[in-house]
């Protein structure tokens, strides 16, 4: 099977890589929400101390 | 053993070791998708009547499962949570919601996908993709509630009994959509079901299957972590934390 | 005051709900009148045609029925939340849930009841075939019971937020769909003639558990809300 033959996939290529894409899309967000809520928290966490320390 | 679980209650030590947790489920999860993907898309079979668009059932069959399992986790953490004030199992449980819920509109969109070459149309009142649509709104009013209520203790004690609700309508909603569609049955659906399948085109569906698992371990861990430092971000330990002295 | 059993205070607190709502009767008409809104507008957005309408009819009534409930629950529990009263039955001695059941019993008896009394018109209106219409109100005698039931937990979830009204529909209709599902289909087939029992017995057995189990849920939802 050639590359060409694989990307074309049977001619369902469209609904085949969309809806892998789309997975694709789903599984980084649910990962990389979290990282970056996570680093808004620290920065938040951060600002608060720095707050208070010149208090 | 009880011991164990009293201390993994502990929220630091419970951050501690979903941290340890994380980048093991993390790159299992990663490579077993792979090796699934790589399966379901290369090395496994056309089928002979769906030809390459079967192979969406990589992705669609393990997220419909995941949507359901994480509900039922969700349900089973909230009870945990709401009979024995766990706060640990409050967080996992509304940690599950977002990723249930993204899972189950992959579930859906891949499944609507699926039916265009199959069905001709985007969207046919099949049994299975209504009832994934109406856990789509569970999950949804789950997440609504939670987001809606200010103190966010009593929001995940909130959303906790929203979710058992919903785990005892779940088989009631889904009978009756299934019992509905025996009615209104259109002629093409049963082209979804298949009747046996092929070995070399299960293994990658299972393979699959695992790394979804494994891929909500890790992210439901991380979001548990994160959302426990939200809750605690007045105590010490994640005041040392963000900045050790 | 510890003399007070809880039938009696059940009794007493049903009595209170409708005398409250005989005094505040104005408000209980937009639910009906709504109802029968929705459904005369339904025929003007789809046309007239009394085939169709047969083949829709069940559907649209109870679709309307469905959203004249969901209109009418933030009464349930609103006002007696506002004012402390819902507080101080949570401090009583009787069991919530009950309590419960008999604010929701209550409220039914005020919003659903009427409902169903107006049903034949609808059923009119929407061309639904006369030998159904005992089908369709005893559906709507069986449904809506329900509605107000497990309406109730979730008013009793979101009592206290400010904006309660959307996301109250986002968590309560999609529990209805079962309800829905059963009711309309036994119209659809009582006004083709088919035998209907299967479908209201299910209502039935709908109706037994969410006595048993929603207000128990209510309960546990208020106490989390007042918490």
């Amino acid at each position: 099977m050639s590359f060409q033959e694989f990307l074309h996939m049977g001619g369902y290529a469209a609904y085949v890589w969309t809806s892998y894409a789309l997975a694709l899309v789903v599984l980084i967000a649910n990962v990389v929400q979290p990282l970056l809520q996570r680093r808004r928290l620290f920065a938040a966490l951060a600002r608060k101390r720095r707050r208070s320390a010149r208090n | 053993m009880m011991r164990f679980i009293h201390r993994l209650a502990s929220p630091k030590y419970f951050y501690d070791v979903a941290g340890r947790i994380v980048p093991w489920a993390g790159w299992g999860a990663l490579i077993l998708i792979l090796v699934g993907a790589y399966w379901g898309l290369v090395e496994a079979p056309a089928d002979y009547q769906q030809g390459d668009s079967f192979r969406i059932i990589y992705v669609h069959v393990p997220a419909a499962w995941m949507s359901l399992f994480i509900y039922v986790v969700m349900a089973a953490a909230g009870a945990i949570g709401l009979v024995w004030r766990i706060k640990l199992a409050e967080i996992i449980a509304i940690a599950s919601a977002p990723i249930g819920a993204s899972f189950t509109f992959l579930a859906l969109v891949t499944g609507s996908l699926w039916g265009k070459p199959m069905w001709g149309t985007w969207w046919v009142w099949d049994a299975r993709l209504t009832s994934e649509l109406i856990l789509l709104f569970l999950y949804l009013g789950v997440m609504a509630l939670y987001g809606a209520v200010e103190d966010k203790r009593m929001a995940s004690r909130a959303a906790a009994i929203l979710a058992i609700v919903g785990v005892v309508n779940i088989p009631i909603i889904h009978y009756s959509v299934e019992w509905w569609n025996t009615l209104h049955q259109g002629p093409t659906v049963t082209k979804l079901d298949k009747p046996s399948i092929a070995p070399e085109m299960l293994w990658p569906l299972l393979i699959m299957a695992v790394g979804f698992q494994l891929y909500y371990v890790a992210t439901v861990l991380m979001r548990a972590r994160v959302e426990l430092l939200e809750r605690e971000r007045n105590s010490r330990w994640v005041q040392e934390l963000v900045q050790p002295r | 005051m510890s003399a007070l059993s809880t039938p009696r205070a059940m009794a007493l607190l049903l009595r209170r709900d409708l005398l409250l709502a005989y005094r505040r009767r104005a408000e209980l008409i937009n639910p009906l009148l709504f109802f029968v809104l929705i459904a005369t507008l339904f025929p003007l957005g789809v046309g007239a045609d009394s085939r169709l309408l047969q083949t829709a009819g069940p559907g649209i009534v109870w679709v309307a029925a469905l959203l004249a409930a969901l209109l009418s629950l933030d009464s349930v529990f609103r006002s007696d939340f506002e004012d402390g009263t819902l507080e101080q039955l949570m401090l009583s001695a009787h069991p919530v849930s009950l309590l419960v059941l008999a604010k929701v019993f209550a409220h039914w008896l005020v919003t659903g009841v009427p409902l169903i009394l107006v049903s034949p018109l609808i059923g009119v209106l929407l061309s639904i075939p006369s030998r159904a219409m005992p089908v369709l109100v005893a559906s709507l005698a069986l449904g809506t019971p329900v509605l107000s039931l497990i309406g109730a937990v979730g008013v009793a979830l979101t009592v206290g937020l400010r904006r309660a009204g959307i996301i109250l529909s986002l968590l309560v209709l999609p529990l209805y769909v079962p309800v829905l599902i059963f009711a309309s289909s036994a119209v659809d087939a009582a006004s083709s003639g088919l035998p209907v029992g299967p479908q209201l017995y299910i209502l039935a057995a709908m109706l037994v558990a969410a006595v048993s189990l929603a207000p128990v849920a209510a309960a546990a939802s208020l106490r989390v809300s007042l918490s």
